[in-house]
């Protein structure tokens, strides 16, 4: 989670300064969320994550010096530089893939869920998305063929109560999300999010009913983003109050690990020490590889 | 060589492809009965309802669902009832199965095959929104292959490469020609992408023509051998894309008179693109200006005389022919 905070604190701060080509959409208030999903599940479960994925990637293992070498458009990156920060993909550790395509990610959970099934593996599929894309036909659809061939997916909604500026309250008709699985017959859980030992176990629940055989879940996971949707978005002002940040932030994910005692300040501390290390010589990684030649814009079109 | 049915060569295809490979599955809409046209009728029998099944109408979620089936190793084939539809499919095939590969930096692929009926059916009238020929859409998209096979033979050929490409593929299937015969070899008979066929030879003009256009095409070139004492060139384009640029120039450079023959509205179809082509590539042999037969900038009402009004036949090549010799 350190990690994941870090990563993302670095890149906005590099992108800041100019030195990121493409934009950026972090994860900053949210970690406890991909972490804690990622953590239950085994090295050849597949993640699939959206425009807001990078505590996915982390939590799942991909290594942050690729993954910054991939923001930074250095032919280093996790796609060489082709995907930026949007459609990240690390295949060795199950993650197809970050998606630019609001609600396109749950469709193609179930033809990995099918794939699944159909070769009896015993593996599972995680499917990030949030309360915007819930309101995407693709999702709906999805949902429903996912319910009805019981497939081992899990879909991963993160409810950061805005789809950009617009918040749910305006959009969407009922308070808790998951009460639309039971529409799809399958079970719903809204799970508060800030509390990575509760994401955990929710997600725990979901995993083992999906290797048992009986399909997807849909698990709510309340939760904020500290800051704007994007670079270019002021934390709070247009559309939230700084009152209601700050309320967010009280009940802080890491914070509230060190108020569990869940680990000691001495034990948080080496961890934040190894983070700010790694990230440090991601950036340098990323920074000394040079960008794709420009010919390569011609590879990789076709398989 | 056995004599069979479009119908018939595409189902050859799916059954020699999913005997020799279990990676394959075929699915969609109606797909356990074969509804609307038929095609994939009995493979269920063979298969199980495993490889072959019925999914919900959900046209968005069935590409999207093959795009990861195939992003894991499998090779879905899947259908969209009619090509129409194919625009509640838009992103699943643009934004993902036509950029898994280049976004992953090569890293994955998505072999998955997409097939539709395209066009009009002649003997019964679809109307708007059953009748279009949206091709020139999917050729604009980088990633994304298209094969528009013209008779039975090319059908099965088509498929198969189709279904073995690691690349995703639209395979357009055209009502018009489902019930046409042809003979097809048998076994293995794999035709590759972006080779053009010269369905017939000729050297005073060429017609080039996509898919339906094809038969009226060597039709018309019967007339004007026969009354006009003309020999023309019929070339079938067979995939969009990738597009066989040389062959397209180099009858042209042979023939040096071009129509282009297809079902689409003309604006912004496939004809405009081969015009193009020859223009920037090939002007300087042409004797006369490039003449386009298509269809009317309308949509296709659901009657005779309306669709016949619309669908280009065989007397409108055989007049673009001939204007090419004011």
């Amino acid at each position: 989670m350190v990690t994941a905070r870090l990563f993302d604190q670095a890149a906005e701060d590099l992108f800041g300064k100019g030195r990121l080509p493409s934009s950026i959409h972090t994860c900053i208030g949210e970690e406890a969320v991909p972490v804690g999903v990622c953590g239950v599940l085994k090295d050849d479960d597949y993640v699939l994550t959206t425009h807001r994925g990078h505590g996915w990637f982390v939590g799942k293992g991909a290594p942050v010096d690729r993954m910054m070498a991939e923001l930074l458009g250095r032919s280093t990156g996790l796609c060489k530089g082709k995907s930026g920060s949007m459609h990240f993909v690390w295949p060795e550790k199950g993650l197809l893939g970050s998606n630019g395509i609001v609600g396109a990610g749950p469709p193609i959970a179930v033809g990995i869920g099918m794939a699944i099934k159909y070769r009896k593996k015993d593996q599972v599929v995680v499917v990030q998305f949030g309360d915007g894309a819930s309101s995407e036909g693709s999702v709906h659809e999805a949902m429903n063929m996912a319910a009805v061939w019981k497939l081992p997916v899990i879909f991963a909604l993160e409810n950061n109560g805005y789809a950009i500026s617009v918040s749910s309250r305006c959009v969407i008709s009922v308070e808790h999300l998951a009460v639309r699985a039971a529409g799809y017959g399958m079970p719903g859980e809204t799970v508060d999010g800030m509390d990575v030992v509760a994401v955990v176990a929710a997600t725990e629940k979901a995993v083992k009913r999906a290797r048992r055989g009986d399909g997807p879940t849909l698990l709510e996971f309340d939760t904020y983003r500290y800051h704007g949707h994007s670079r270019g978005d002021p934390m709070h002002g247009p559309y939230r109050t700084k009152e209601e940040v700050e309320s967010w932030m009280a009940k802080d994910a890491l914070k509230l690990i060190l108020e569990r005692g869940l680990v000691t300040a001495e034990e948080a501390a080496d961890i934040e020490q190894g983070a700010r290390a790694a990230i440090a010589l991601a950036i340098e990684y990323a920074e000394s590889s040079p960008e794709p030649a420009p010919e390569e814009a011609l590879e990789d079109i076709w398989a | 060589m056995p004599e069979m049915s479009y119908i018939e060569a595409i189902r050859e295809a799916f059954v020699e492809e999913m005997r020799g490979d279990d990676s394959i599955i075929v699915y969609g809409e109606d797909v356990r009965l074969g509804y609307a046209f038929g095609v994939t009728r009995g493979l269920v029998d063979e298969f199980g309802p495993e490889r072959s099944f019925d999914s919900p109408m959900s046209e968005a979620a069935i590409v999207g669902s093959a795009v990861g089936a195939a992003m894991v190793g499998l090779r879905p084939v899947v259908e969209i009832q009619f090509s129409d539809f194919l625009t509640l499919t838009m992103d699943a095939l643009v934004n993902q199965a036509a950029k898994v590969h280049y976004m992953s930096g090569g890293r994955l692929k998505a072999p998955l095959v997409v097939r539709a009926p395209f066009g009009t059916v002649g003997v019964f009238h679809g109307g708007p929104q059953h009748s279009q020929s949206l091709e020139s859409w999917f050729m604009h998209v980088p990633g994304l292959k298209v094969a528009t096979p013209s008779t039975p033979a090319d059908a099965k050929g088509l498929l198969k490469t189709a279904i073995r490409d690691d690349s995703p593929v639209l395979f357009c299937e055209y009502k018009r020609l489902y019930g046409t015969k042809g003979f097809v070899p048998e076994g293995e008979h794999l035709v590759p992408f972006g080779k053009a066929d010269i369905k017939r030879q000729g050297t005073h003009a060429m017609i080039v023509a996509t898919a339906p256009m094809v038969a009226k095409a060597l039709a018309a070139a019967e007339t004007l051998s026969k009354e006009d004492g003309l020999d023309v060139l019929v070339l079938d384009m067979r995939t969009l894309s990738p597009l066989d640029k040389e062959s397209l120039i180099a009858c042209a450079r042979k023939t040096n008179r071009v129509v282009i023959a297809e079902e689409d509205c003309k604006t912004g179809g496939v004809g405009g693109e081969l015009a193009a082509i020859l223009a920037e590539e090939a002007i300087d042999c042409l004797d006369a200006p490039i003449i386009r037969v298509a269809g009317i900038d309308a949509p296709i009402g659901a009657t005779r005389s309306l669709e016949d009004f619309f669908v280009p036949d065989e007397k409108r090549i055989i007049d673009g022919v001939r204007r090419l010799f004011g």
